[in-house]
């Protein structure tokens, strides 16, 4: 073989590069599954099941915005004696308060980017500003 | 050979008269007055003809507000209470530059808000006094044909015209579409302008249209909007149904003689105003 010297080095550096992000992911963190926090006040249930819940929340969000904006329903949810209005601050952030320990840690593992922050208030935006009367 | 051709030329000239008259023929026969003219439905021959200058009779509400500006004037600082009242309820930003400024609702000299209006030797109420402008809440509201993603639209039940923020694409087609200048647009965003914050409503973001919504989110909880709540008691504004003939706004209205913004657009707006 020609160039032996040259080639096999360039093979090794080749494959460490392409096989990077599987051997990145195994040795780091970054490749842990996420574990979102559950509701800080201790509520155990929602208004739908948790595997619902996981896979279709942006269909339900959608669902909840044009039942409340566009059809004028705004009818009240009541799970376990706690009544939740429909929309993202009213109910969701009710109980998952911490938006960077929920929302961020699936959205960050899964490299989405949900522009329902850019204006709806986490409940610590809202604390950031509060009224004062 | 000239004997066919008259005959011809007097059967096609009968064709086209009779292919002229046809369509008048039939409208005239197709109209309620003649159709029951066989005999057995004499009531229905007073039915209105030409339809479409009977009022219907309305089914849905329709709300509206009444502003006094006599009562609402007659206490300094009153508007600006109301104002600040919908600035609070809808985290509004306050830009410093009048450039960006965002209005729900807002105070403007007479001869702004009634551009029909002659100001010409009015009286000192008329030229000392500012006059709370908002949105109009058409019954024909432009804004509403101008938007090409129906991010605001009107809804059926209440007669309310709506924003979706999440679907405005900030066109701005609505606000050149709108006769009152009632809506503003977010040039930057207007988080760091927002004072503070109710933790019930969203912030608006930057690159949408925003408008008065006529405090759809409190109506829902049975709350009076911001403003009317803020004059309260002093019967400055009213607010209701103005379809239900026994609401309070329709008394108010009765009572007294008002105006609307603009009345020659045709777009019916449902703010009232007695100055």
């Amino acid at each position: 073989m020609y160039n032996k010297g040259t080639i096999i080095p360039g093979l090794i550096i080749f494959i460490a590069f392409v096989t990077f992000p599987v051997w990145f992911n195994g040795l780091t963190t970054a490749g842990d599954l996420p574990k979102p926090e559950l509701p800080p006040g201790g509520e155990k249930e929602c208004v739908m099941p948790a595997d619902y819940m996981r896979a279709n929340h942006m269909q339900l969000l959608n669902e909840w915005r044009d039942n409340v904006l566009r059809d004028g329903n705004r009818e009240i949810l009541e799970i376990g004696g706690k009544k939740y209005p429909k929309g993202l601050q009213m109910a969701c952030m009710q109980c998952h308060s911490v938006k960077e320990k929920f929302c961020d840690s699936c959205h960050t593992y899964a490299a989405v980017t949900p522009y329902c922050w850019d204006c709806h208030l986490t409940p610590k935006d809202a604390k950031s500003k509060e009224a004062t009367h | 050979m000239d004997k066919a051709r008259r005959t011809f030329l007097k059967i096609a000239g009968a064709s086209v008269v009779a292919g002229m008259a046809a369509p008048a023929v039939m409208k005239l026969t197709a109209t309620p007055a003649l159709a029951s003219s066989e005999g057995h439905a004499a009531p229905a021959a007073h039915a209105p003809v030409g339809g479409g200058h009977a009022e219907e009779t309305p089914t849905v509400m329709r709300l509206g507000m009444v502003i006094d500006t006599r009562k609402l004037n007659a206490k300094e600082g009153l508007i600006d209470e109301a104002i600040a009242a919908c600035i609070a309820a809808h985290n509004i930003p306050q830009f410093p530059d009048k450039k960006s400024e965002i209005k729900w609702i807002w105070k403007a000299p007479f001869e702004n808000v009634f551009t029909d209006h002659s100001v010409r030797l009015g009286s000192k109420k008329i030229t000392d006094n500012d006059f709370p402008v908002l949105c109009n809440h058409c019954d024909e509201p432009p804004c509403c044909k101008a938007c090409p993603t129906q991010a605001t639209f009107k809804v059926e039940a209440t007669g309310i015209v709506a924003m979706d923020f999440h679907r405005c694409i900030g066109c701005r087609f609505c606000m050149a579409a709108c006769p009152y200048g009632a809506r503003s647009f977010n040039w930057q965003d207007p988080r760091p302008y927002v004072k503070s914050y109710n933790p019930d409503f969203p912030t608006r973001m930057k690159g949408v249209v925003e408008k008065c919504n006529f405090c759809g989110e409190r109506l829902a909880l049975g709350q009076e909007p911001a403003c009317v709540e803020a004059c309260k008691g002093t019967g400055a504004i009213t607010f209701g149904d103005l379809n239900d003939p026994k609401s309070e706004i329709r008394a108010v209205l009765d009572k007294d003689f008002t105006i609307q913004r603009r009345p020659t657009t045709g777009t019916n707006p449902s703010v009232f105003y007695i100055v």
